[in-house]
């Protein structure tokens, strides 16, 4: 016997830690778990790993000082020795664990795996879906550039409109009354400490009740779920058929696992990590604060929801969004499992995966945001370098229709497209247009002048079709 | 076992358990209130307003556009650095009248800009646009621009800095 293997048979007699962690590694777990549908929830949790071994990195460099945490970003992403691929990583790794978390917890309601006895399972999931949503936010405000700190006065802004104690939670999340030298501090808290420690216990409970319930077969059609035969059922089964988790069924969890690991680390090489923006000035007004990928559609919600209930959907669309998920076990936990039985699940997994994506691509391009990079009509495009016309094109670059509406590709998507304007309104209801708004738009009574408006006139009256 | 110390209803058990509970409560409790209450501080305590200037009386024009003021907020930390920069968008009126308006939308807060060539404020984030004297003129914004308090001292233009306009229901 070799001195390594005294060595550790010393050790576990004296711990008795293969006793207390082998049974739990090799329990016997339905043969229909261990395929590669399995795989999302142990991916989540190698890539939680992967974001603390990466955040705890980047603590020993990042300075968490409103004055001065954007220097050492830069510092970090550009002097340190691999300090670019870390930041890389952890941001990368913060996409594909929301990812993860999404994929795991569609899968996990299409196979209905919450119903009896698993709804504390699914509990504490939600409550980890809650606080990664928490951890992606107050992660983006820790790299405290331009977007970081007018995400947060939008963040703080949204707070504000929950009835009655708004004000306080702006204040609470600003951490004062207005964005400063308390800020920072208190995100990178929350950041680093807090929600953290929040995880770390939710991940443990969840792991744990995985154990304590068994993993969740895969679902056939017409075995429905009964609380009272259910869990004899299962052990029965288990003992029968089952096969060791490790490793029959987790060799599976490692290769995807490993996959995704490599794939991060390989974008954060190759892509590396976000540009970091302006500096984090709250003066520096030429700011388009649009959150990271996994916002986007509740960026684009927030600009196309209708104003006059805005506050309600505001506050109450994301409680009741989260009182819905905390609740669904309790709305049925027994009966059929299998998707081709709940056609219902499918409907709504389908509804809400086209809604965010509806709203996600339409986000991107964010149509009703004024463009203020669009390029100049050009003479060509006015078809005159002179006169009335080419004083009517002007105006329009000059007194802000451009931003906001569209000639011959150039100008902003907010109003409609006036390349052709002049086929369908003629030049009273042209000026009648300019001059009172409607809709969405502004009037230009108070604005143009009759010489200007009369230019103008002229200009888009001449927007026809050849 | 001898449950001989037995009173009428409590057992010295549960006289144990009952004292350690209270006494474990009691310490979280009174650690708790420090520890809450500093978190809670921002909420608690407000800085007042101060007057900033914001540049001598003679560089503003009287019937110009509106120009950004860039000034120092209500409660600059030392380590704040540049987050302690603030900005409104001034306009002076007459011989000795000014206008100040918060760049916070009053929608989200995002940062306007004001369009010199339309006479419009306009918001990149979810697109409201006010008219110059501060009203909603398209968009989502509950409410027209948040005013600040201005005034001339000493030939300094002085605008009161104040807390970041929120809009609550």
């Amino acid at each position: 016997m070799n001195f390594l293997k005294r060595a550790w048979l010393w050790f576990d007699d004296r711990t008795g830690l293969s006793g207390a962690i082998g049974p739990i590694a090799k329990h016997a777990v339905p043969p229909n778990t261990a395929t590669w549908f399995y795989v999302f929830g142990s991916a989540t949790l190698f890539t939680f790993m992967l974001q603390v071994a990466t955040g705890v990195t980047l603590a020993f460099i990042y300075v968490p000082s409103s004055g001065e945490a954007y220097q050492s970003l830069q510092y970090i992403t550009t002097q340190t020795t691999f300090g670019r691929i870390v930041r890389g990583m952890h941001n990368w790794g913060a996409s594909a664990m929301i990812l993860l978390v999404g994929i795991h917890m569609i899968q996990v309601y299409l196979t209905a795996a919450y119903k009896f006895p698993r709804e504390m399972n699914w509990i504490s999931g939600v409550v980890l879906l809650a606080l990664t949503v928490v951890m992606g936010f107050t992660g983006q405000v820790v790299r405290w550039d331009q977007t970081a700190v007018w995400s947060t006065i939008v963040a703080a802004e949204q707070a504000g409109r929950v009835p009655l104690v708004g004000g306080w939670l702006a204040d609470f999340i600003l951490g004062g009354d207005t964005v400063g030298g308390t800020t920072l501090s208190r995100m990178y808290a929350y950041h680093v400490f807090l929600i953290p420690a929040l995880l770390f216990v939710f991940i443990g409970f969840h792991l744990y009740l995985v154990i304590k319930n068994g993993i969740s077969e895969f679902p056939r059609a017409g075995d429905p779920v009964d609380p009272a035969t259910y869990r004899e059922k299962y052990e029965a089964m288990v003992k029968k058929k089952g096969i060791p988790f490790w490793p029959d069924a987790a060799w599976k969890d490692m290769v995807f696992g490993f996959i995704v690991i490599c794939t991060i680390l390989v974008i954060a090489i190759v892509i590396g990590p976000p540009e970091l923006g302006p500096p984090p000035n709250p003066s520096d007004i030429h700011a388009l604060p649009v959150p990271d990928w996994y916002f986007v559609f509740y960026f684009a919600f927030l600009a196309l929801m209708p104003p006059e209930i805005e506050t309600y959907l505001m506050v109450f669309g994301p409680l009741l969004v989260g009182l819905l998920l905390f609740c669904l076990p309790f709305i049925s936990n027994r009966g059929e499992r299998s998707p081709i039985r709940r056609p219902w699940a499918v409907a709504i997994v389908a509804l809400t995966i086209a809604t965010i994506s509806g709203l996600w691509a339409i986000g991107i391009t964010s149509p009703w945001s004024p463009n203020f990079d669009a390029k100049p009509l050009t003479a060509e495009i006015i078809g005159a370098d002179s006169g009335p016309l080419w004083r009517g094109g002007m105006n329009f670059n000059d007194k802000g229709c451009l931003y906001c509406h569209t000639v011959s590709g150039h100008g902003g998507q907010r109003g409609p497209d006036l390349t052709y304007v002049g086929d369908r309104l003629n030049a009273n209801e042209l000026t009648w247009r300019i001059m009172n708004g409607g809709l969405n738009m502004p009037g230009f009574g108070g604005t143009l002048n009759n010489q200007e408006l009369s230019d103008l006139v002229e200009f888009l009256s001449s927007r026809k079709k050849k | 076992m001898s449950e001989k110390t037995q009173t009428s209803d409590c057992t010295r058990r549960q006289f144990f358990m009952h004292v350690s509970i209270a006494l474990g409560s009691i310490a979280a409790v009174l650690v708790g209130i420090p520890i809450v209450g500093s978190i809670l501080a921002p909420i608690i305590k407000k800085p007042e307003p101060e007057w900033r200037a914001v540049g001598a009386l003679e560089s503003f024009s009287v019937g110009g556009g509106y120009v950004k003021v860039d000034y120092v907020n209500t409660s600059p930390l030392p380590w704040a650095g540049v987050t302690a920069q603030s900005a409104a968008w001034l306009r002076r009126e007459s011989e000795d009248k000014f206008i100040a308006f918060s760049v916070n939308c009053a929608h989200l807060g995002c940062p306007v800009r004001w369009i010199e060539g339309a006479k419009l404020f306009m918001c990149p984030c979810h697109g409201g646009v006010y008219y110059e004297d501060g009203s909603v003129a398209a968009g989502p914004p509950p409410r027209g621009l948040y005013q600040y308090p201005v005034r001339v001292n000493n030939g300094q233009v002085e605008i009161l800095a104040s807390p970041i306009p929120i809009t609550t229901v």
